[in-house]
């Protein structure tokens, strides 16, 4: 069977962690009611699996073809794409002001995972359009916003970010193109720009690049860079298209995984100029990056997510129905494979890890729609904090293990899982780049130790690690052995980020080099110690319903897979730490030239 | 024109479904839910006559439970106007069975005057392909099963059926009950904005009781099995051995 929304355990994580019910209480968040938001996770799902999901693996094949500037996309993407708008889809979250149904993050998060499991590619193009509105919105002026909001907001019009150049990978000081302003006050844009998704394709009748540019008296680095509204068409005054712009398609890459999801060259000013529109105050652009960053992090982690939870179905349908070797303990006739040891913990690994994924996720966007609706300052800045601790780790973690959930579910598949048309590889290959992109894991964790924790002597930190210890304790006074199973490795966990937070702010300024060799296994450990948490959460409520006479598997089965995670996830905890407090120096013992 | 569509609370498709321990139905605890699809393509119908401009209201009807709403509240997502919900406790629920459907269906359509009811063939839950053949019987109106195209115009509406030879088309008058087969339309997915207007569109809810109708079941479910698992199959030496085989033991030659 094909990709399913797994509806029961969203509406689980939005109800039970997520506080769906108090969030619809909030100012702004009236509308998301639980019966609402039932109503929509359905339809959801319906459109993912109906629509989205089909035309995926033909993505994959066909992928998107440049010639001579223009970007052609599978026609089953065009339809797909006038769908998902026509039926109101691209509106979601965004602002009522401008269209949008305003729906909070909390409800989008699992709206986005669903199209993120159905197709990758497909969901990359609305993801891209999110970021550049969010990026007007906050900083643009009414006019602008005005100009092209709706239609960015509907869909009929898409959005891109143009950050990267060839020489500005994850330096972004190193960037180059140039805008020069005008005597009418507009810029003209020069420069060349890569990376950039879906910066030219024919889904929709008009582009809007956000590019990121210098004006000549910008000063050098970091703190020179403006960024610039730059249209495929150029917008009349009364919003009808004008001329093409100055800003083209000029290759597509060629890819591991993603492939209907062009990854363009766009080049700016060949013939005089990109004509731009500046968005907010010059020398502003990278303080405006960053506003967007956090979203755009988040988003990719649920890439993450959904990309796990589309593998772990295929493996867990295929491992029902394909029957290999009498069970290792004997029986009369060969059995389906998910009878045996190791494919059943690799499925294990799979469905937990998707579910300790899922759980963090949805509950830092409920935290996030805190942090901006609740009537409370104080509130707002508890949450925000926490949501901004958390973007890099539900960025690193959430991409990571999605990785090796794609990786699990091609072993699973056996040799059928190397071969294309099984489909399990390509989940792998699509995954690939979540890793990479709005920042490596590398950068991720550099942030969550540096900016998120040293800069503020691990204060929150602190707080995140007293809510974390707050539900053990809870869980620990359960007579259940699962429960207890669950406290014991928690525990153990939660006392492995207290003594790598320890020494990181310790040692953060005076040897930040070992510090940062273990960033990376610090941002696992904080990963799993979360999902370990949220599991543990999941544990508590299972057990709460299971007492109070619910009779559905879904309860137990999920305190037993949250003891599966205790048991084989959480339990990495010590040997991390050790990595991160000892092991800093033996990366660094090598001279380079002994590589 | 009014026009009334049933709607049925079934297992989702998608469900692997199981039959009781004690084999006195199938299990439905716990399991998914969903509107049957057959009650889909009637909805779909009803909004395209209301876009087409033949309908002026486009009301949705079920006989169940409370939950029966969700599915309600779907078909008004896909552009019902408003919705009826027939409520049956939970004893009545557990086996209310096609004629009780029809009669309550009939005191609504006794109320509501609609000029076309349109109902799903069968369920995809007990396959009983009766309720709308029941209740054109009861309200005394005729009846076009198996639509595969629908057409209303000057008081009359003209309905294409599969039948097993072929096609057949009847010219029927209004009122009369139409019941669709899978290639009258294909469903259209609810949009987000309707999702969110369904919330606020009417949603009567009357007790079975008030309708006056006796539901009592007449059928007795004996007992419910799973289907008997397939057997292993044997090779046979020669092609006189097999033809052996069909005609003395499997009797089909």
């Amino acid at each position: 069977m094909a990709y399913t929304a797994p509806l029961q355990d969203m509406q689980f994580v939005l109800k039970e962690l997520a506080g769906l019910e108090q969030l619809a209480t909030l100012p702004g968040c009236e509308e998301a009611t639980p019966d609402v938001a039932d109503a929509i996770l359905e339809e959801a799902g319906k459109f993912a699996a109906g629509v989205l999901e089909p035309i995926n693996r033909l993505g994959d094949c066909e992928g998107a073809q440049w010639s001579d500037k223009v970007v052609t996309l599978p026609a089953e993407f065009r339809t797909a794409y006038r769908q998902f708008v026509d039926n109101g889809w691209n509106a979601f979250d965004h602002s009522p002001e401008f269209g949008g149904q305003g729906l909070p993050r909390l409800v989008s998060a699992a709206v986005r995972e669903m199209w993120k499991s159905a197709n990758h590619s497909f969901a990359l193009c609305p993801m891209l359009t999110g970021g550049a509105i969010e990026a007007l919105e906050l900083c643009g002026s009414q006019a602008l916003k005005e100009k092209y909001l709706p239609k960015m907001v509907s869909g009929e019009w898409t959005g891109t970010m143009n950050i990267t150049e060839s020489q500005a990978g994850s330096d972004l000081a190193a960037i180059r193109s140039r805008a020069e302003p005008q005597a009418d006050g507009s810029y003209r844009v020069f420069g060349q720009k890569i990376f950039i998704t879906h910066g030219e394709h024919d889904m929709a009748g008009n582009i809007i690049h956000l590019v990121l540019a210098r004006t000549p008296t910008a000063p050098a680095g970091v703190k020179g860079l403006s960024l610039f509204v730059v249209p495929k068409f150029l917008v009349n005054d009364d919003g009808s298209l004008g001329a093409r712009n100055d800003a083209w398609c000029v290759s597509i890459e060629h890819k591991l995984g993603i492939h209907a999801s062009p990854t363009c060259v766009m080049s700016f000013g060949d013939h005089g100029g990109g004509i731009g529109e500046l968005v907010g105050q010059e020398n502003e652009g990278l303080k405006y990056m960053f506003i967007m960053m956090n979203s755009a992090r988040y988003a990719v982690g649920l890439e993450g997510l959904g990309l796990a939870e589309a593998a772990y179905q295929k493996a867990r349908d295929y491992a029902k129905e394909r029957v290999q070797s009498r069970a290792i303990e004997g029986s009369a006739a060969s059995v389906a494979i998910i009878q045996h040891p190791d494919i059943r913990r690799m499925l294990m690994l799979m469905k937990s890890q998707t579910e300790a994924m899922r759980a963090l996720a949805y509950v830092v966007a409920a935290a996030h729609d805190a942090a901006f609706h609740h009537p409370d300052a104080e509130e707002r800045k508890r949450n925000l904090a926490f949501v901004d601790l958390m973007i890099p780790v539900v960025k690193g973690w959430l991409t990571e293990t999605g990785n090796q959930i794609a990786y699990l579910g091609v072993q699973v598949h056996g040799g059928m899982g190397f071969i294309e048309e099984t489909g399990a590889a390509q989940f792998m290959r699509d995954a690939r780049i979540t890793t990479i992109y709005e920042g490596t894991t590398g950068i991720q964790a550099n942030d969550l130790i540096g900016r998120k924790i040293a800069r503020e002597g691990g204060a929150t930190l602190k707080i995140v690690i007293a809510m974390m210890r707050a539900t053990q304790a809870e869980l620990a006074a359960v007579s259940d052995a699962d429960c207890q199973a669950i406290a014991a490795a928690l525990a153990t966990g939660i006392d492995a980020v207290v003594q790598a937070g320890d020494h990181i702010v310790g040692l953060y300024g005076a040897n930040v080099r070992e510090v940062a060799v273990g960033a990376v296994p610090f941002l696992r450990l904080m990963g799993i110690v979360s999902g370990g948490w949220m599991m543990a959460r999941a544990a508590l409520v299972a057990q709460l319903k299971v007492g109070a006479g619910e009779t559905a598997s879904f309860y137990p089965n999920k305190r037993k897979t949250a003891r599966f995670f205790a048991e084989h996830v959480l339990n990495e905890a010590p040997g991390l730490v050790r990595e991160i407090t000892v092991g800093g120096a033996s990366a660094l013992a090598l001279e380079e030239d002994a590589f | 024109m009014k026009v009334l569509v049933a709607v049925k609370r079934v297992i989702d498709y998608n469900v692997k479904v199981r039959v009781k321990a004690d084999q006195s139905g199938v299990e439905l605890a716990n399991v998914k839910m969903a509107m049957n699809p057959f009650d889909e393509i009637a909805v779909e119908e009803a909004v395209r006559l209301k876009e087409a401009g033949i309908a002026t209201e486009v009301v949705a009807i079920s006989c169940g439970a409370t939950h029966c709403q969700e599915q309600l509240r779907t078909a008004l997502a896909l552009g019902a106007d408003r919705a009826i919900l027939v409520e049956t406790d939970a004893a009545q629920t557990e086996n209310l069975q096609s004629l009780a459907v029809a009669k309550l269906l009939k005191a609504v359509c006794d109320k509501e005057q609609p000029q076309l009811v349109i109902l799903g063939k069968q369920a995809i839950d007990d396959d009983a392909n009766q309720t709308g053949q029941m209740l054109a019987a009861l309200l005394g109106w005729p009846q076009a099963t198996f639509a595969s195209k629908v057409v209303v115009a000057d008081g009359k509406t003209t309905v294409t059926r599969e039948i097993d030879g072929g096609l057949e088309t009847l010219s029927i008058r209004l009122p009369a009950v139409v019941t669709t087969d899978l290639r009258l339309n294909e469903p259209r997915y609810a949009t987000l904005p309707n999702i969110m207007k369904a919330k606020k569109k009417p949603m009567d809810v009357l007790k079975s009781a008030e309708l006056g109708v006796d539901i009592a079941p007449r059928l007795a479910t004996l007992k419910v099995v799973e289907p008997a698992k397939r057997q292993a199959g044997i090779k046979v030496a020669d092609v006189a051995e097999l033809v052996a085989k069909l005609k003395n033991e499997a009797k089909v030659i």
